[in-house]
């Protein structure tokens, strides 16, 4: 079993982060109140807003932040983290932390940009939002992946054109192939047909 | 076709077919049945002495039946392997009284009825579908009568008919009477972009192909009439439009609209009315041959290797891709790619760029001749397991062994988890912990969210693929809703434990929400089938003891969904405003005391 940080007996020391996204945040989500606010949840050491968090000076600020304060858990509540967790996970890992110690809080999907005539109900929301990556961000442990071995062979279904292609590919690449074709000759469609559009030539 | 039959690295098997596979990304067994050909692959010349003597005389398949072919024979001239083959259910047998004429005349020895078919295993690390289309079979559209006049042709047989290595040798003739025809007209959209036969879908080839045959067609026989019945001309890649402009600058008519009948008439001809749309008027048109385009469809294999492989289809019936834009050839299992018509019908362009394209993904994996496992798997408590194994029964991916029989616990192997975490929420001992979507890492969540003002909030949890994605897309799109709504993201809504759900109802939620991919799409090979029938359970569980089964709703959301995620949250706002705060305490109440 993996023993978590937590474990380990070192105290979780929380960074937040509040980005404004230019204004696309900052028009309806009260970014500097939510720091402030944030800044009062247990263990968060710093809570800062900031213009845009995954540009290059933002990002370093953040790192320079994870040095000075020895932040070992980074809240960064932008935008959805299906567009920038991988972003933000090298960030952190560049900075010495394990990639998985970061959680993100949508506020522009899911906050401003949904809730744009309710300033004052989005940023209640954000708050919350921040306060429960927060709490996921305390308990989240350093994960590390495991090396498997593989075999360096690749097995194609279907002898037409498009898996010949494959084939041919992957062994000009000095890569093993079984090509798997369940009629007597590999061809496929293409094989019957004369001239082939757009260059008008045959086609075998 | 040559370079792939001599590569020095690749291993043809013909006639053969996959399975089973077992194993994981990076280390699949392959099991191929491999059919005996009858014909030693080797040593053939193909000298064609055998078919000569063959007494057996049969349609032939790779020309539509328009030709024959013996029972032992090549496929077409260019076949790669070039060995002959015996169709064995054809051949009258090996049993010298009765045959055996071509192993007698078989001056190299090389037919041999005793070959039998064979199982092979093979070890790969990665796997290409490249499993190809069907064309689609025009009998069922009997107001094209297709089947009772000969002269109306399938397109696969006209391309059979005009090539040159065709039965007529590239000569189109009618299959009437051997003629020239003087017009000949082609209807589009057979099979295809029709919601009552054939596919929805556009089959992307077919407008193009028949551009093309007008152009073969004008070449060869440049006086010759060709009207083309279309809905939409579609010529919309590289080059395409100047071939489309070359065939209207030939002569070749273009009518906007597709036949409404089709007769015979007198001397084998056909008589075809179309409503031309774009003059309203419906006008009788006489052709010497009537060519249908038909439409692609999946190949018949699609759905058995869709089961081998644990893979998704969509709902035109073809493989689904990962992603449609950013990883087009990638599945949703690791390690499996696609590549040409296995994924949607394409032309040969396309499928030449996915070949490459599922080439470059694959050595993307496999360069390194070792992958790093994704950390965010699930992981077995051996503390707590009680080797009953519920969570073999629920994972997707057979990624777990145990046997409750002789009490060996579970053991998960890391690289086949994809971490959905559906085991995680099943096991009834809370003796799997989901990696990164820990118990406590969720149920923090749903605290610190009810904390305060438990009453005024939503809870929705949204798996990362589709709902969380559609509520992205709702973002996007800023589409308004109540904010109220408070987002818990999983990586597959098969993770939401039944205890999240009590425990949200114990600290006050009025509502919860649990959403995911639809039925069919989910990204975990069905994971969340155990979510509908979690929910199912757990709302039964509610009315026995008295609290409200609609507080806890359930809704497939997809990532193209952003209108459908904005509205049910209005939905769940209006849920929520019938749930009064006596409700709550009591609910409260109820599940404190179940607690004691």
């Amino acid at each position: 079993m993996k023993k978590s940080a937590l474990q380990q007996g070192e105290a979780p020391r929380i960074g937040v982060y509040i980005c404004h996204c230019g204004l696309n945040i900052a028009r309806t989500v009260d970014c500097p109140k939510v720091a402030e606010l944030s800044a009062a949840i247990p263990d968060v050491i710093v809570s800062r807003d900031v213009q845009y968090a995954c540009s290059e000076p933002g990002q370093q600020s953040i790192k320079e932040d994870i040095f000075e304060h020895g932040l070992n858990r980074v809240v960064i509540a932008s935008c959805s983290p299906r567009l920038h967790e991988p972003t933000f996970r090298q960030m952190i890992e560049s900075a010495g932390l394990n990639p998985y110690l970061l959680e993100m809080a949508n506020l522009r999907e899911h906050c401003s940009w949904v809730h744009i005539n309710e300033p004052e109900a989005a940023t209640a929301k954000a708050l919350d939002l921040v306060r429960m990556a927060v709490a996921r961000a305390r308990s989240l442990e350093p994960l590390q992946g495991s090396i498997i071995p593989l075999t360096k062979r690749t097995l194609v279904i279907g002898g037409g054109i498009a898996g010949i292609q494959s084939a041919l590919d992957l062994a000009d690449n000095g890569f093993e192939v079984v090509l798997v074709e369940k009629k007597p000759s590999i061809g496929g469609q293409m094989a019957r047909l004369d001239k082939t559009f757009p260059t008008m030539d045959c086609s075998i | 076709m040559t370079d792939a039959g001599r590569h020095p690295r690749i291993k043809l098997m013909t006639l053969s077919e996959v399975i089973d596979v077992k194993g994981y990304v990076g280390n699949f067994e392959v099991k191929i049945l491999k059919r005996a050909r009858y014909v030693s692959e080797k040593d053939c010349t193909a000298c064609g002495e055998c078919a000569k003597v063959c007494p057996v005389v049969r349609p032939d398949e790779f020309n539509e039946g328009l030709s024959s072919r013996k029972a032992v024979y090549s496929p077409f001239p260019q076949a790669v392997p070039s060995a002959y083959v015996i169709n064995i259910k054809e051949c009258l047998g090996h049993n010298p009284v009765v045959c055996a004429k071509c192993s007698e005349v078989c001056e190299k020895k090389c037919i041999n009825f005793h070959m039998s078919d064979e199982e092979v295993v093979e070890k790969v690390g990665s796997i290409v579908v490249a499993t190809g289309l069907e064309p689609y079979d025009p009998k069922e559209l009997d107001e094209y009568s297709y089947t009772r006049f000969e002269n109306v042709l399938s397109s696969t047989e006209f391309e059979r008919l005009v090539s040159a290595g065709g039965p007529s040798k590239g000569e189109l003739i009618r299959p009437s009477d051997r003629k020239i025809p003087k017009s000949v007209g082609f209807v589009q959209c057979v099979g295809s972009r029709s919601a009552r036969k054939g596919g929805e879908y556009c089959s992307n080839i077919c407008c193009m192909n028949t551009i093309k045959s007008t152009l073969v067609l004008k070449e060869h026989y440049p006086d010759i009439e060709i009207k083309v019945f279309y809905i939409d001309i579609r010529a919309f890649g590289k080059g395409f439009e100047d071939l489309y402009r070359k065939s209207r600058s030939l002569g070749v008519r273009f009518i906007r609209g597709l036949p409404g009948t089709v007769v015979e008439n007198g001397d084998s001809g056909i008589r075809v009315a179309v409503e031309n749309t774009a003059s309203g008027k419906i006008v009788c048109h006489d052709l010497d041959m009537l060519v249908l385009a038909v439409g692609l469809q999946p190949s018949k294999t699609t759905k058995k290797l869709q089961e081998i492989l644990g893979l998704q289809l969509s709902p035109d019936g073809y493989f689904l891709e990962a992603h449609p834009k950013l990883q087009p050839v990638d599945s949703a299992t690791k390690g499996v790619y696609f590549a040409g018509c296995a994924e949607g019908p394409k032309d040969i362009k396309e499928s030449v760029t996915q070949g490459s394209a599922s080439a470059a993904r694959a050595i993307r994996l496999m360069h390194r001749g070792e992958i790093v496992s994704e950390p965010a798997t699930a992981e077995v408590d051996p503390e707590k397991c009680k080797a009953c194994g519920k969570c073999v029964e629920v994972c997707p991916y057979g990624a777990i062994s145990a046997d409750p029989k002789r009490k060996i616990q579970a053991q998960i192997t890391q690289a086949a988890c994809s971490g959905c975490g559906t085991c995680a929420a099943e096991c009834p001992f809370d003796a799997i912990i989901m990696n990164h979507f820990t118990d406590q890492q969720i149920g923090s969540q749903v605290e610190t969210l009810l904390a305060e003002q438990p009453e005024s909030k939503i809870l929705a949890f949204a798996c990362n693929w589709c709902s969380y994605a559609g509520a992205d897309y709702a973002g996007v799109s800023r589409l308004q809703y109540p904010p109220n709504v408070r987002l818990i993201r999983t990586m597959c809504s098969g993770r939401v434990d039944e205890s999240f759900i009590w425990d949200a109802f114990a600290k006050g939620a009025p509502i919860v929400l649990v959403s995911g991919c639809h039925i069919g799409d989910c990204h975990y090979n069905g994971a969340n089938l155990w979510t509908q029938k979690r929910i199912e359970r757990i709302r039964k569980k509610m009315s026995k003891i008295g609290v409200r089964p609609e507080r806890l709703q359930l809704e497939w959301i997809s990532a193209a969904e952003g209108v459908r995620f904005a509205r049910v949250m209005e939905g769940l706002e209006k849920l929520r405003r019938q749930v009064s705060p006596e409700e709550i305490a009591e609910t409260v109440r109820i599940l404190s005391e179940k607690a004691q």
